[in-house]
């Protein structure tokens, strides 16, 4: 049973009134979602209204800095990922992240997809090609990399990175995989194919995905919430959030007044 | 408003290229100077036994620095294998460890030690090393220099970790790194070419030191033996055979400058030349 979810659709995530602390600033506010399992939900809002903030949270990338502070409960699979004996490692490994501009590391394509299957376990040699390959070709790099997995990963284009990082997260078969604006840095070709990518993913993976494109909601996910100010204003499916949204600043984003 | 003319501020603007050009000339002139010097005296007195034999008694023709270069060579490799690693892992404490006051007193105190005057650390190692072991000695002399390496190395290693983008760290833990796993094989690996400059430069830095090795290593008109023991070393023997009164000595330590100098030289440009091929490649 979920509380925001349509029957049938389990919630991987339930986040209960998340606030969050960068020191004394309060960025999010009273904050109330769930996350179906296997499928796509979106994050948008205008420029600094916390869905970055938010989707930080599900990883605890926040927990790096001292002074990030979150309140209330995350339960991941029902187990509250904000308490304090949680290990990070496990849960990172759970819930992987790509990020807004790609992060590919100064190693070959080979060792960066590799990277996280290394910190897993001892793999033998031929096993960690294939799963190498297995998740280049899920992330769509492989046809383009096959040739030259021993060049550097730094060495690719932009949109060749951000799916070298998408093979990278999904080379370690989380639960979960959190984008943060994952192509707001690349062309429309480029974004194109990794929306592309997002379809095919979500029968495998719980994919969030925080994006500044409201057509780009629209068009890869099943849900979608909406942040405004630090709030989750409105959540719900896709096609009914943006056809008949229930609030009036929901209204407005979508219809472009503000934002 | 009166408009000011044209004419007067294409003057200043000469002018002020004019000085700002002869300074760096003059500045840049005294290098060649130098250079030029040291290349036109030092290099009649090299030849193949400079490099191969011990020196000759004074009053004698012939003879070498073989001893001095390597101990020189010595006295550097230790002061590397001691100050390297420590000012690593020192600058990584503040890059990625530290906040707060014990950081920030570390930073503080090794902005003080680069600028120490090296005479004080060659004194300093003299009463902790030289004493105690009742002996001037070649590991004396390299911990000395390891000890002018370390805030220099801390630094720049903490200056190149810093250039290292945040989002690559996160990039790493969010795949389920242990921290000392990221910085060991994410922040390393992108801050390498950087880091090395930074070493390669303190290296030659310590090189060329003479004033703590007076102290320390001494000299000897031997092969080293051992490393209790006083050993050659090029910079003090350069200033002791250019304080001598025998022609073929200063002629010898003129030899030695332009060696020194060379090493100097090509370990900087190398390291220069090092770190741009890197960037280069991204």
């Amino acid at each position: 049973m979920s509380r925001f979810l349509p029957e049938g659709l389990n919630a991987k995530i339930e986040v209960k009134n998340l606030n969050f602390f960068y020191g004394k600033v309060q960025a999010l506010f009273d904050n109330n979602i769930d996350i179906a399992e296997k499928r796509v939900t979106a994050f948008i809002g205008p420029s600094g209204c916390g869905k970055s903030t938010h989707i930080r949270t599900y990883n605890r990338m926040y927990s790096l800095y001292k002074d990030h502070r979150a309140e209330g409960e995350i339960l991941l699979d029902g187990k509250n990922i904000l308490a304090d004996d949680v290990d990070l490692i496990d849960l990172r490994s759970r819930v992987g992240m790509v990020f807004q501009k790609p992060t590919p590391f100064p190693m070959s394509i080979f060792d960066n997809v590799a990277y996280g299957l290394r910190l897993k376990g001892r793999f033998s040699k031929s096993e960690l090609e294939d799963r190498v390959e297995q998740a280049l070709k899920d992330a769509a790099l492989w046809d383009e990399v096959k040739d030259s997995l021993h060049s550097l990963g730094t060495a690719l284009s932009g949109g060749q990175q951000q799916r070298l990082c998408i093979a990278r997260a999904i080379a370690v078969e989380p639960e979960v995989i959190l984008m943060d604006e994952p192509c707001s840095a690349l062309d429309p070709v480029a974004t194109y194919k990794i929306e592309d990518l997002l379809t095919r993913l979500k029968e495998r993976f719980t994919i969030v995905i925080v994006t500044h494109n409201m057509q780009q909601a629209a068009r890869v996910s099943d849900f979608t919430a909406f942040f405004y100010l630090g709030r989750c204003v409105e959540f719900g499916p896709t096609d009914e959030l943006f056809t008949k949204p229930k609030k009036k600043e929901t209204e407005d984003y979508i219809t472009g007044r503000f934002g | 408003m009166r408009p000011r003319s044209q004419g007067t501020r294409k003057v200043i603007n000469f002018l002020s290229l004019l000085a700002s050009g002869c300074a760096a000339l003059i500045g840049i002139a005294f290098l060649i100077w130098i250079l030029w010097d040291v290349i036109a005296q030092g290099i009649s007195a090299i030849n193949w036994q400079f490099f191969t034999q011990l020196p000759a008694p004074p009053g004698i023709k012939g003879g070498g620095l073989a001893n001095a270069i390597l101990g020189t060579i010595i006295i550097t490799i230790i002061a590397t294998v001691l100050g390297v690693p420590i000012g690593i892992l020192a600058g990584t404490y503040l890059s990625e460890f530290g906040s707060g006051r014990l950081a920030a007193t570390v930073r503080f105190l090794s902005d003080i030690f680069v600028s120490a005057p090296s005479i004080v650390i060659g004194v300093f190692v003299y009463a902790i090393l030289v004493l105690p072991m009742h002996s001037f000695s070649g590991l004396a002399g390299g911990v000395s220099l390891a000890i002018i390496m370390i805030p220099v190395v801390t630094r720049t290693t903490e200056e190149m970790l810093r250039l290292v983008p945040n989002q690559m760290r996160e990039a790493a833990l969010a795949l389920g790194a242990p921290y000392w796993h990221m910085v060991w094989n994410v922040a390393y690996r992108s801050a390498r070419a950087g880091m090395l400059t930074g070493i390669l430069l303190a290296i030659a830095r310590v090189a060329g030191e003479t004033a703590p090795l007076l102290f320390t290593a001494l000299n000897s008109p031997y092969w080293p033996q051992g490393l209790t023991k006083p050993m050659a070393n090029l910079t003090v023997t350069i200033f002791n055979y250019a304080m001598s009164p025998y022609s073929d000595w200063q002629a010898k330590a003129w030899g030695g400058a332009l060696v020194i100098t060379i090493g100097v030289l090509a370990a900087n440009i190398f390291a220069r030349v090092f770190i741009r091929s890197k960037k280069n490649k991204g």
